[in-house]
């Protein structure tokens, strides 16, 4: 199973982005064997609109079946629910914390989107 | 002829001016409120709207039937306003800008179009004058679609005067494209000198003469005397603050009404503009 994880920085000890549509990039952890990869989200970064759209159908291409991010406004979640992709709410300091808690199960699958459209 | 009357910062009179300029107009002329959030200048004619039409723009809904996934119409999108998400095409109706494209290019021709209904247009008739306003429904972005319907209303007469939306941002610039001239209206105050400056800046881009009329001078501040000095722009009108002018429009009266003096001078700035001599 590949979960994506909203990164502000270039590493795994980055800190989690607390946006979602608009976040730096994103890593794609397989919880089976440990690896990840980075996915870049520049173009999302500075799309005039639609950014969280944009960025739920880049992570429903990826492969991933479930998203940890900080907050999803409702037009990303729409996206993101329609695709299958579970969503995790988590204020996790980094990267690799926010995949900690998730293994270790003290996510909760978010029912709905937490935040309104453009909060950030 | 057809004369904008725009601002930067809002409140500072346009609404005022466009009213007062038809209203002194002794011949036949077209009054549009493009202020599509929210018109008020049909207030001051107390015309009575004689009709109204609702207006929408084509918006996509996908034939699931035909569709067959590909994602085509999702990756042409430049508003995505569209979302391939799983097994359906998700459309948001709020993004679209009614391009049509993605039915161009959906090789299933399994895009097709519903209307979205984004506002109503209203039409009033008096002796000399010709009214229309957009009114922008609420809960809908999307306002220059609607302001280029009204528009369509303004041709051929002696003088249109198109009452514009405040600011400087793609509603402003759709119903002030076109004009023959500009009325920026402003207030002597650093707010209204700055937003001034980027109006004035936004309309020499479009490359439409213009002038400014300096509404309720008289608070000694001459920074925007001093912008339009500098920048050669000419100040075409100063309207003393005056008290009556805010008691006469509370009671839906016009600055006519308390300063009869504004008829002529109204007339003269349409013929001098008409005769193009102001730069």
């Amino acid at each position: 199973m590949i979960v994506a994880v909203t990164c502000a920085g270039k590493s795994i000890d980055s800190p989690l982005d607390n946006r979602f549509g608009r976040a730096e990039s994103f890593i794609l952890f397989d919880l089976e064997n440990g690896s990840f990869t980075f996915l870049d989200n520049e173009q999302n970064l500075n799309a005039a609109q639609g950014a969280g759209i944009q960025s739920a159908q880049k992570i429903a291409k990826s492969g991933a079946t479930a998203l940890i991010t900080g907050h999803t406004g409702p037009k990303a979640f729409k996206v993101l629910s329609s695709a299958g992709i579970s969503v995790y709410h988590s204020s996790a300091k980094t990267v690799k914390n926010a995949i900690e808690e998730f293994k270790a199960g003290k996510l909760e699958k978010a029912p709905n989107p937490d935040v309104e459209s453009h909060w950030a | 002829m057809t004369v904008a009357v725009a601002s930067g910062k809002g409140g500072t009179g346009k609404t005022t001016v466009a009213v007062a300029l038809v209203l002194s107009y002794d011949r036949n002329s077209v009054l549009l409120d493009c202020d599509v959030e929210e018109p008020n200048a049909g207030f001051f004619l107390r015309s009575k709207s004689i009709k109204k039409e609702e207006f929408s723009v084509p918006v996509p809904v996908i034939d699931a039937a035909k569709c067959n996934l590909c994602g085509r119409c999702a990756d042409f999108c430049s508003f995505n306003a569209l979302a391939l998400a799983g097994s359906k095409i998700l459309v948001f109706r709020d993004l679209c800008h009614s391009c049509g494209g993605c039915s161009l290019i959906c090789p299933q021709n399994a895009v097709m179009e519903e209307k979205n209904i984004i506002g109503e247009i209203h039409s009033a008739e008096s002796d000399k004058i010709f009214f229309v306003e957009g009114t922008l429904k609420i809960g809908k972005a999307m306002s220059p679609p609607l302001i280029r319907e009204v528009k369509k209303y303004g041709k051929g007469e002696n003088l249109t005067v198109i009452d514009c939306p405040p600011g400087n941002s793609c509603p402003m610039i759709t119903a002030v494209r076109g004009a023959d001239y500009v009325v920026l209206v402003t207030e002597p105050t650093p707010f209204g000198r700055h937003d001034l400056s980027l109006a004035a800046e936004t309309v020499s881009e479009m490359k439409i003469p213009l002038g400014v009329i300096l509404n309720r001078y008289g608070s000694g501040y001459k920074g925007v005397e001093e912008f339009c000095e500098k920048r050669g722009i000419e100040i075409i009108l100063k309207i003393d603050e005056d008290i009556k002018i805010a008691q006469a429009q509370s009671e839906g009266k016009t600055i006519l009404d308390v300063c009869p003096e504004m008829k002529d001078k109204m007339c003269g700035i349409v013929d001098k503009i008409q005769k193009g001599l102001t730069k």
